[in-house]
């Protein structure tokens, strides 16, 4: 349950934003707020523009109609515009996308020391005081190829950290992962929530987000469908679809 | 190396029973053939030269065509199209005979041999480099762009430091073939003079009038140095993937 953390002080407004891919619209008029240090889950059956969505918020992806504001920056396609999220927001991906060639150090060190300046040393210095918070300081020199899935995902986690942004997105990121790497993968991912920092996360691991998530969201075919708090979501959503959905992936 | 010695030892075996071969004017025992034979080695020089300064231009310049081939921006593409395509279809004999002999005309500087080769080679050989980067970038995830993203990387950062040590990786078989292919194609600069191992033989052909023994030493010659740039290439590559264990 979420404990509170969560602040008035809105970090990401999304105004009726439509996305489309060729004929098929991926977003119909969203509409979004979070506040600094609060933890959203977002959830809905595939296809449905979560991941879209989130991918809005760091330009992944770019939306036709509608306005973003992240952190009082308007996303206008402006390159300004681009570099300020790029720099606030991080994003854990479903498939971890670690560099191949680099070791899991070169991975979290690179974008300090390129995109922030940061001496070898310094980022060398955050790179093992964030490596030890995913508890796997001992891989250090080790590639990506070398480690499981698990501490993969744990490092992709370090290495958005490393980059000390305000708002961290992820995108499935236990989806890819053997079932029993997922714990100690949302285990750092609990401690996150619990450390204040703002969270968005596409998952279906409906314990965690019983566990962390301020707001609740369910989407359906590019739409929101459910915004609500935890306890209503999951004892009485507004919405069948959504109760199908919490059937069908709670049932077993 | 092996495979030198064999064929060295079969051509031997071949000219002891056959009335034809003329080994003498190669033979390193013979005084006259020693200095034949460093007169053939001795376009070695300008060989490797050309060719490793050609194919270092055209790799700088294949990469600077391949990287608009890529962008979304139409007219940057086009730009990759049209040099491909046009300078894949000039052989490469006539480009080095037209940069020679045309280029002088219209910029109005004479040009050595060896840089009217250099640009020719490289120029012709940039194209394929082009098409060979394209590919291999084209194979990376699009998974390292949005990382590298996240991370703040700019695009020169994203393509130094994330794309490009991983595609090289995987087109080192094909750059190893298009230097292959550059050291051989280099023998065609002989025919504007470039004195190269083609030419020298060509050279020692007239005056000793010994083809079938001096043009199998230049056969020799090229097999040899294939051979070595190979073995180079391999060893580079198994290097390359030693270091990302």
């Amino acid at each position: 349950m979420a404990d509170g953390q969560s602040t008035n002080q809105p970090i990401i407004e999304i105004e009726s934003i439509s996305k489309f891919f060729g004929e098929f619209q991926a977003l119909k008029n969203v509409s979004l707020n979070v506040n600094l240090g609060e933890r959203v889950v977002i959830c809905g059956p595939s296809g449905s523009g979560k991941s879209t969505l989130i991918r809005c918020i760091n330009q992944l992806e770019h939306h036709e109609t509608g306005e973003i504001q992240v952190d009082s920056v308007e996303l206008d396609g402006s390159k300004d515009a681009l570099n300020a999220i790029r720099a606030n927001v991080g994003m854990v991906f479903q498939q971890f996308n670690l560099f191949p060639h680099l070791t899991v150090l070169e991975n979290l060190s690179l974008g300090q020391i390129r995109a922030r300046g940061k001496s070898k040393t310094e980022a060398r210095e955050l790179s093992m005081q964030y490596l030890e918070r995913v508890r796997i300081p001992e891989q250090a020199d080790k590639f990506p190829r070398q480690l499981s899935g698990g501490q993969q995902q744990r490092v992709a986690i370090a290495r958005s950290l490393c980059m000390e942004p305000k708002i961290l997105l992820f995108d499935e990121p236990t989806s890819a992962l053997d079932p029993e790497m997922i714990n100690e993968v949302l285990d750092v991912m609990v401690e996150l929530a619990e450390s204040g920092m703002t969270m968005i996360c596409v998952t279906h691991e409906m314990g965690f987000a019983r566990k962390v998530a301020d707001t609740m969201v369910f989407m359906d075919h590019g739409e929101i469908v459910e915004n609500c708090s935890p306890d209503k979501f999951f004892d009485q959503p507004d919405s069948q679809r959504c109760r199908d959905f919490l059937q069908k992936i709670l049932h077993h | 190396m092996k495979k030198i010695i064999v064929l060295g030892a079969l051509a031997l075996l071949l000219s002891s029973c056959s009335g034809n071969w003329g080994w003498y004017v190669v033979d390193p025992t013979l005084p006259k053939g020693l200095i034949n034979l460093k007169f053939l080695i001795s376009g070695l020089y300008y060989t490797v030269l050309l060719s490793v300064t050609a194919i270092l231009i055209s790799v700088v310049v294949g990469l600077l065509v391949a990287l608009p081939g890529l962008s979304p921006n139409k007219y940057l593409r086009g730009f990759n199209r049209v040099y491909v395509e046009i300078i894949r279809a000039i052989p490469i004999l006539v480009l080095i005979l037209w940069v020679y002999y045309g280029l002088p005309q219209i910029s109005g500087y004479t040009i050595s041999v060896f840089w009217a080769g250099v640009i020719a080679l490289a120029l012709s050989d940039s194209a394929f480099e082009a098409e060979i980067f394209r590919a291999g970038i084209q194979s990376i995830d699009k998974g390292q762009y949005e990382a590298s993203h996240t991370i703040s990387l700019n695009y020169v950062d994203t393509m130094r430091f994330i794309i490009l040590p991983q595609a090289i990786r995987r087109i080192l078989p094909a750059l190893g073939n298009q230097l292959v292919y550059m050291l051989k194609m280099s023998s065609l600069v002989s025919v504007v003079g470039m004195q190269e191992l083609t030419r020298k033989a060509n050279e020692l052909v007239v005056t000793e009038y010994r083809p079938l023994e001096i043009y199998t030493v230049l056969l020799l010659e090229y097999l040899a140095l294939i051979l070595v740039v190979s073995a180079i290439v391999r060893w580079f590559e198994n290097k390359m993937n030693t270091d990302q264990r």
